[in-house]
């Protein structure tokens, strides 16, 4: 990796980066208002985040820190090999440690680790449209965002409802940016939309095949949609975490073996290995599978 | 009734390209006045219908509109999201097909709470009850709330395209051959229904119809058209039983009689 492939710094050659980083510009004067951009095709797939690698590319620059996580985790293929591919194309340093990143490009997770000013969050976006599953027109919803047409993004909660008995949209939950446009956080779980709120770091959000960029600039307010009579709350674990002992935060469920064992452990793996680093949930981790097949004395 | 109009067009005509949609229509609606626009298909009846309904942009002319604050507005000389938003709240507008008016993938009580929820309404059960509420006005059971259009019937459908309509308390309701499609045993509740609807709630409509029966069963006054021109207007019970133009006696005439 020491030797830096002939590719322009950081993939993209200049006149592309000034054209996406006009575009995040302007996506961080619009708060949640998605700007259209000329997505380049990248060495991936679509879906695989080439809207987040777009936005990081652009931003990126010699002297960063980059952190890549997938589902909260440093170490799942998709985070390994945009991980890889930073350091071939531009040789920054890289890390995992959610403190020493500047840039954190992120697939459906934010850190548990609260966000410092200066820091970058860069989310990769599959659909950036709220309203797309409701309303199918691309010319219609963008004339409702026009014209904060939102009553429709309030008919889905209301079905959810009508349905479940309560709000059971989990993940991609609708927020209100700075009292204006409504945005999709990207497949993030609902769990981490709070964290959006004021956070101190800028979050840009990239969506390579529908050609959208938009930001939530530091210290923004970010309102998740509710009814007044069943207002917006996350999700919570009965259990800790069987690896560190970590109380709210947001736990998987790994699967351990084909008779139903499982337990639930962070899905933020830099602050699982932290938290146990300092001694946390050490004698549980040493064996999990036995821990998790007798959870009375996991308890104790 | 009132003696200030509600609606007042003047000189509208719609043309596309060389061919006449309609022409020179002028003419006055009333608070609590049911107008019904007859004549055979191409007549320019729904041309009509969608240039003061704002779905379709006039050629020329003017149609002006008293807003709840009693004064007059030219539609079309509004912005979109005041024309939009008229639209949702002070008026409705129920399609021929209740599938365009409907959501056909949301349930039935998500339909009639759209309106609402539109113009702030952020309280669950207050919107529920208020579509309950409504769902029973148009008879249809209380039990089909979470149910979606599509598993109801086509007179069900029309029904509910009316509750969702009527929910927010509108002034004016245009209405695109209402009865269209439903045999005539549904026609005739559906008919009593909106007439029942229209005297309680003091409701203006303008009502677009080829069929001479729904007209003067549901409204006051009628306007005949002809290849884009109005040809006969007057009292419903005149025009049927002494039309004036040939055009409308050949039309009366041709009712067919069982």
């Amino acid at each position: 990796m020491t030797e830096l492939a002939t590719y322009n710094f950081a993939y993209l050659d200049e006149q592309t980066k000034r054209m996406i980083r006009r575009a995040i510009l302007k996506a961080i004067a619009i708060p949640g208002y998605q700007v259209p951009f000329a997505s380049r095709e990248m060495p991936m797939p679509y879906g695989w985040g080439t809207g987040g690698v777009q936005v990081t590319a652009a931003v990126i620059g010699p002297n960063d820190m980059l952190k890549v996580i997938d589902q909260g985790a440093d170490d799942t293929t998709n985070a390994v090999s945009i991980r890889a591919f930073f350091q071939k194309v531009s040789n920054v340093r890289v890390t995992t440690k959610t403190t020493e990143a500047t840039i954190i490009q992120t697939r459906h997770r934010i850190p548990e680790t609260a966000l410092q000013a200066g820091q970058t969050l860069v989310y990769q976006v599959p659909i950036p449209e709220p309203l797309r599953f409701l309303e199918p027109r691309e010319t219609e919803t963008r004339k409702m965002h026009a014209l904060e047409e939102y009553g429709l993004m309030h008919v889905k909660l209301y079905e959810d409802i009508a349905r479940h008995g309560r709000i059971a949209t989990t993940y991609a939950y609708p927020v209100k940016v700075e009292g204006r446009y409504v945005m999709d956080p990207s497949p993030t779980p609902k769990f981490d939309n709070p964290k959006m709120h004021q956070s101190p770091a800028l979050q840009l959000f990239g969506a390579g095949r529908e050609k959208r960029i938009y930001a939530i600039p530091p210290y923004t307010e970010v309102v998740s949609l509710d009814f007044e009579d069943h207002p917006f709350e996350i999700q919570t674990f009965s259990e800790p975490c069987a690896l560190c002992g970590a109380k709210g935060s947001y736990l998987d469920e790994v699967i351990l073996d084909d008779k139903g064992g499982s337990m639930f452990v962070c899905s933020d793996t830099d602050f699982c290995e932290d938290r146990q680093a300092e001694g946390n949930g050490d004698h549980l981790s040493a064996n999990p599978a036995q821990a998790a097949a007798n959870p009375a004395e996991a308890a104790e | 009734m009132s003696d200030i109009p509600l609606l007042k067009v003047k000189a509208l005509s719609k043309f596309y390209g060389s061919r006449i949609g309609c022409q020179n229509v002028a003419f006055e609606l009333w608070p609590g006045e049911v107008l019904a626009v007859v004549g055979e298909s191409g007549s320019g009846k729904t041309t009509l219908l969608d240039c003061l309904a704002t779905r379709l942009a006039p050629s020329t002319g003017s149609v002006e509109y008293r807003m709840r604050d009693g004064q007059f507005r030219d539609l079309y000389r509004m912005s979109e999201a005041e024309r939009r938003f008229l639209m949702r709240t002070d008026w409705g507008f129920v399609h021929q097909n209740p599938a365009d008016g409907l959501r056909m993938s949301v349930s039935a009580g998500a339909n009639v709470g759209e309106r609402l929820m539109a113009v702030g309404d952020r309280h669950y059960g207050k919107i529920r009850a208020t579509a309950t509420d409504w769902l029973g006005r148009v008879e249809i059971a209380a039990d089909r709330i979470d149910d979606q259009p599509r598993a109801f019937s086509g007179g069900m459908r029309q029904r509910l395209q009316i509750a969702r309509n009527l929910v927010t308390n509108p002034r004016l309701i245009f209405m695109d051959e209402p009865t269209g499609g439903l045999d005539v045993s549904v026609q005739a509740r559906l008919l009593d229904l909106l007439r029942g609807l229209v005297s309680d709630l003091g409701l203006a409509a303008i009502v677009v119809t080829h069929d001479l029966a729904v007209a003067r069963l549901l409204s006051h006054r009628m306007m005949v058209m002809k290849d884009g021109h109005i040809v006969e207007t007057g009292l419903t019970d005149r025009v049927l039983d002494d039309p004036q133009a040939p055009y409308t006696q050949l039309l009366v005439s041709s009712i067919l009689q069982v």
